[in-house]
């Protein structure tokens, strides 16, 4: 099996497929390497260090697509590129198949099984494979460095003989990948950093990082009403745009990262916050390419506002450090190969979660969008920069992965259609008892009606418990347990009933005996859980 | 339908909805304690309610019994450590069968004394469908009651946690099973109390047998199925008493407790019928005999485990049932904060079906008050294994053994585990060098990177602290 890799061809693209280390691995592996010449000379790979790898090199890109039987690329191909593609090949690169519907066609019409790197699901065993979030550290990086590089003084504050610096002041908004590798970047640069996201769960890896975290006094969680990406409420919005503002005089350096999947990126920097800004200070907006946060933002560009503020919106960051990006990207792709069998047994198999949900075209036939995944790591995070949710990490290089598994564990679709055709199954099989009741027994007619109307009660109440109990976090389960128990012993009503008779007889002290045991049983229950949970804490 | 009545409805329907939003609290730490308040608050509405139905008032005995109650109740919650968590939960699931037994029969007792007949051999007055209900509910009750009774026993080490097996026992379910059935049918048509009786008595012999086949690494599943047993039972004596508030809450308990039971058996991959029916842990010894690993296994002692934990930058910690035995959670979160201290990042990983009950690490562990937020689920730490640099496993051992994924003859095989020896450094603190609680021999004891600890794991702990401080 043969790849290759090929010089990107878009103009100040620098990133190459892989470094020389990357292809070192894959020789090393068993798979043979052709390399156009010069592919890595925006990174900073000469040829010859591919060579020295083991890879053979072309002449010209045709040569690469003519031999390779899977080809490897960072950015979308071109359609003169996609002209090249032939059945049978593989390709594999970020495609946005949204954005380029006729790239799709063009090599689905040309027989190949392509790969996007941007379609791999968002699940934990695919965080190797997550090119997305590799560049999105870099991103963030590149951002703090774009602003420092503008910016007219310090970050860190200093003491001199020659006077006092104050510290720069950076806030950076939205959380994901890219913020937290801003935040940890800043603060390795001595700034003080504040960092505003609407999830209250990430404010520990915020924090985690060293920085402060903004939010909003108002009740309203970013997660699980589904989020920012359908809207927050207007009374959250304007709040967090009064806090915008009140930071914009305070703050040197803004970094915005805010992105909602297949959307435009919210406005959320408007241009009376640039206004309020200190001249000197560096807006710099990571989503640029999604038509960016900042009102001002040029994509591709950097304008400076009428006030001296300098608003920065390329769209290149990875590029802009095609050495490191290229060797992540090149991890990725190994990960990915690896993944789908490597050069011995590399096959397309729709049944792993990670190659069907990149896999774009196949055998002719286009294979995108790909049908939702067998289980979904969380109700979608939302929020500014929801595709990406990290855990709380020390250090930035290594962010990574989503959280994953503190949200509940949800029931697989199927086993939930099981579910409620049983039950469908069980209310008829038991309404049809209460109906042949009914027809025996001449006095139970209004015994059937008020079964059947309790019989509703209890399916619905198994369906209220069923949804509820699934959000609980699996560190819960001990206290779930103890207070479902302690809800349990509201039986002694049945035994408070009984006991509430005009005369004392066997059948009142029976009942009194229940009252008290599911008496000690409700105590019991409440007072345990509430010594359990007293003890978690951070 | 009087006003207080009717109020008394409005209460059940606000008490229902407090209940629902209770569980809802529970879904993080930050709202759990909400949650549990509001669980109280209902509880108390309902109960309040109740007293105020028109009726006779409610005589001193009522009274006193629900003080006593909620007196034993609140004195039995404050005394028990919370390595006993286990049993108490247990304890108490077998109160609510008890309750719904009593209510059961109070019914009855009722129903037969005001049909005027001479009460022990009378039958009861009652329309077939009350008949059928009141049965229903004694009957899961006293399976709940007997069950959850064995349960205790098990986890409190009364009666041994091995499973029982008796020849033919698929048989001998049926054949109680039909026995249940041909008592509901005298019962259904004349309502005689020894009717009702000899259901009950077949049912407490039920529940013993179910449980008693269940045993070793199966027993988070027990109790969690008790738990649903014990709402299902909540929800039949609504039906008996044509009570909303007791239906619904039954239901939330019991679809809870059903939830939780295919949780832990997912954990495990198996089915729960296989889990409730399979009477796994007895059959595991007589694995396939290939399935005996071979080799030495290897010692460390204290000071050189002090010294690796002191150059190590990435450590992780896997705690299991024997911590909670020998106590250790308040030792293993000294040697933590000592690590931390230094600069080496401590996390905790925590398996599905670790400990005795869902969730029982994660309780321990924060009465001895670690932090939760570097407590971690096997998914979430699996991937960070191979770059770690020491694993310290106390007191666990299924959890961890890698036959469950490379043994076909292993009878784990195919349990999602802990990949420990995927690690640098694999330290297993185990009292003897006898089998785990499934009795399966571990492989992971014969790795080269594994080292054995010996001892109990809390005398453990504090010598590796002590070397540690010294260090």
């Amino acid at each position: 099996m043969k790849l290759g890799i090929v010089k990107e061809t878009r103009p100040d693209e620098r990133r190459v497929a892989a470094s020389p280390t990357t292809v070192a691995r894959w020789i090393k592996a068993g798979w043979e390497v052709v390399v156009e010449r010069s592919a890595g000379d925006g990174a900073s790979y000469p040829d010859q260090a591919y060579a020295d790898a083991g890879a053979s090199l072309a002449a010209t890109a045709a040569e690469v697509w003519r031999d390779a039987d899977v080809l490897l690329k960072v950015r979308p191909p071109t359609l003169d590129e996609a002209a090249l593609a032939r059945a049978g090949q593989t390709v594999v690169s970020f495609l946005f198949p949204a954005q380029h519907p006729e790239l799709v066609e063009a090599l689905r019409d040309r027989g190949a099984t392509v790969l996007a790197m941007d379609c791999i699901p968002r699940i934990s065993r695919a965080q190797k494979v997550d090119a997305l979030s590799s560049m999105a550290n870099i991103s963030g990086y590149r951002a703090v460095v774009e602003a420092a590089n503008r910016f007219g003084s310090f970050f860190t504050g200093q003491m001199t003989a020659a006077g006092k610096v104050a510290p720069a002041r950076v806030l950076i908004i939205g959380a994901g990948v890219a913020g937290l590798a801003a935040i940890g970047a800043a603060k390795g640069l001595g700034a003080i950093v504040r960092a505003f996201d609407v999830r209250p769960s990430v404010a520990d890896q915020i924090r985690s990082l060293g920085a402060e975290f903004l939010t909003v006094e108002i009740e309203e969680s970013g997660e699980g009403q589904g989020g920012y990406a359908k809207e927050m409420s207007k009374e959250f919005i304007d709040a967090e745009m009064a806090l915008f503002r009140a930071q914009a005089k305070e703050v040197n350096i803004v970094i915005t990262t805010a992105l909602i999947p297949g959307k435009p990126a919210p406005k959320l920097w408007l241009a009376d916050m640039v206004a309020a800004m200190k001249p000197g200070s560096v807006v710099i907006d990571l989503a640029a390419e999604q038509g960016g946060n900042c009102e001002l933002t040029q994509p591709g560009q950097e304008i400076v506002s009428p006030g001296g503020v300098t608003v920065v919106g390329y769209t290149d960051f990875p590029s802009r450090m095609a050495n490191v990006s290229s060797e992540l990207y090149g991890t990725n792709l190994w990960h990915l190969l690896d993944e789908m069998g490597g050069a011995a047994g590399f096959k397309v198999d729709q049944g792993n979660d990670i190659v069907r949900g990149a896999l774009v075209a196949h055998g002719g036939e286009k294979t995108w969008p790909p049908p939702p995944p067998r289980v979904e790591p969380r109700p979608a995070a939302p929020a500014p920069a929801p595709r990406v949710e990290p855990k709380p990490a020390h250090e930035p290089a290594v962010v990574k992965g989503r959280g994953h598994g503190h949200g509940a564990p949800p029931a697989p679709p199927s086993k939930t259609a099981a579910m409620v055709m049983s039950l469908v199954g069980i209310v008829a099989a038991l309404a049809w008892m209460g109906l042949r009741f009914g027809q025996a027994d001449a006095t139970v007619g209004a015994d059937t009606a008020a079964l059947l109307q309790h019989l509703t009660v209890f399916v619905l109440a198994v369906f209220v418990g069923w949804q509820v109990v699934w959000n609980v976090t699996p560190a819960l389960h001990t206290p779930l347990m103890s207070v479902t128990n302690a809800i349990s012993g509201i039986i002694v009503v049945g035994g408070i009933l009984g006991a509430r008779q005009a005369d004392l007889d066997a059948s009142v002290v029976v009942a009194v005996a229940a009252t008290l045991f599911a008496t000690i049983n409700i105590a019991g229950g409440f007072l345990v859980t509430r010594r359990m949970l007293a003890m978690f804490r951070k | 339908m009087s006003l207080a009545d009717s109020l008394a409805v409005l209460a059940y329907l606000v008490a229902a909805v407090l209940f629902i939003l209770s569980l809802r609290g529970l879904s993080s730490q930050e709202t759990a304690r909400r949650g549990n308040v509001y669980g109280i608050i209902g509880m108390a509405i309902a109960i309040v309610a109740t007293l105020s139905i028109k009726g006779p008032d409610p005589s001193a005995w009522l009274i006193a019994s629900i003080g006593i109650g909620a007196a034993i109740g609140g004195v039995m919650a404050a005394r028990v450590g919370m390595t006993q968590m286990p049993e108490l939960v247990a304890l108490l699931h077998s109160f609510v069968g008890m309750a719904a037994v009593l209510v059961g029969y109070s019914i009855q007792l009722a129903a037969a004394k005001h049909a005027g007949l001479a009460e022990a051999a009378s039958g009861a007055n009652l329309p077939l469908k009350m008949l059928i209900e009141v049965y229903i509910d004694v009957v899961i009750g006293a399976i709940t009651l007997t069950g959850s009774v064995l349960a205790f026993l098990k986890l409190r080490g009364s009666v041994s946690g091995r499973p029982t097996l008796l020849p033919a026992r698929h048989w001998l379910n049926l054949g109680m099973l039909t026995a249940i059935i041909v008592f509901a049918v005298l019962y259904a048509r004349g309502g005689q109390t020894w009717a009702l009786a000899g259901g009950t008595a077949v049912a407490c012999v039920l529940g013993v047998h179910l449980v008693a086949a269940i045993g070793g690494a199966d027993m988070p599943v027990v109790v969690s199925m008790l738990n649903s047993y014990s709402g299902w039972t909540a929800s039949a004596a609504g039906f008996m008493l044509g009570n909303d508030l007791l239906i619904i809450t039954g239901a939330l308990v019991g679809s809870s407790g059903a939830i939780l039971s295919y949780i832990m058996c997912r954990a495990m991959n198996r089915s729960i019928w296989n889990v409730i029916f399979g009477g796994f842990g007895a059959e595991a010894p007589k694995g396939a005999p290939g399935a005996q690993p071979a080799g030495e296994v290897a010692d460390i002692d204290h000071a050189t485990l002090a010294g690796k934990l002191i150059e190590a930058k990435q450590v992780v910690i896997v705690p299991g049932y024997g911590m909670a035995v020998a106590r250790a959670q308040h030792a293993v979160r000294e040697l933590t904060e000592l690590l931390r201290a230094r600069g080496v990042n401590v996390r905790f990983a925590i398996h599905p079906v670790a400990g005795r009950l869902p969730g029982h690490m994660n309780v321990l562990l924060a009465e001895a008050s670690v932090p939760y937020d570097i407590v971690l689920e096997m998914d979430e730490i699996n991937a960070d294994l191979p770059a770690t640099d020491a694993v310290i496993v106390i007191g666990a051992n299924d959890i961890v053994n890698p036959g469950a994924e490379d043994d076909p003859g292993s009878p784990i095989y195919g349990m999602p585990v802990l990949q420990v020896w995927k690690s640098k450094l694999v330290v297993v603190n185990k009292r003897s060098r006898a089998a785990g609680y499934a009795g399966v021999d571990n492989p992971l004891f014969y790795k080269p990177v594994t080292r054995m600890l010996f001892g109990d794991a809390k005398d453990a702990v504090e010598k590796v602290v002590a070397a540690l401080r010294a260090a």
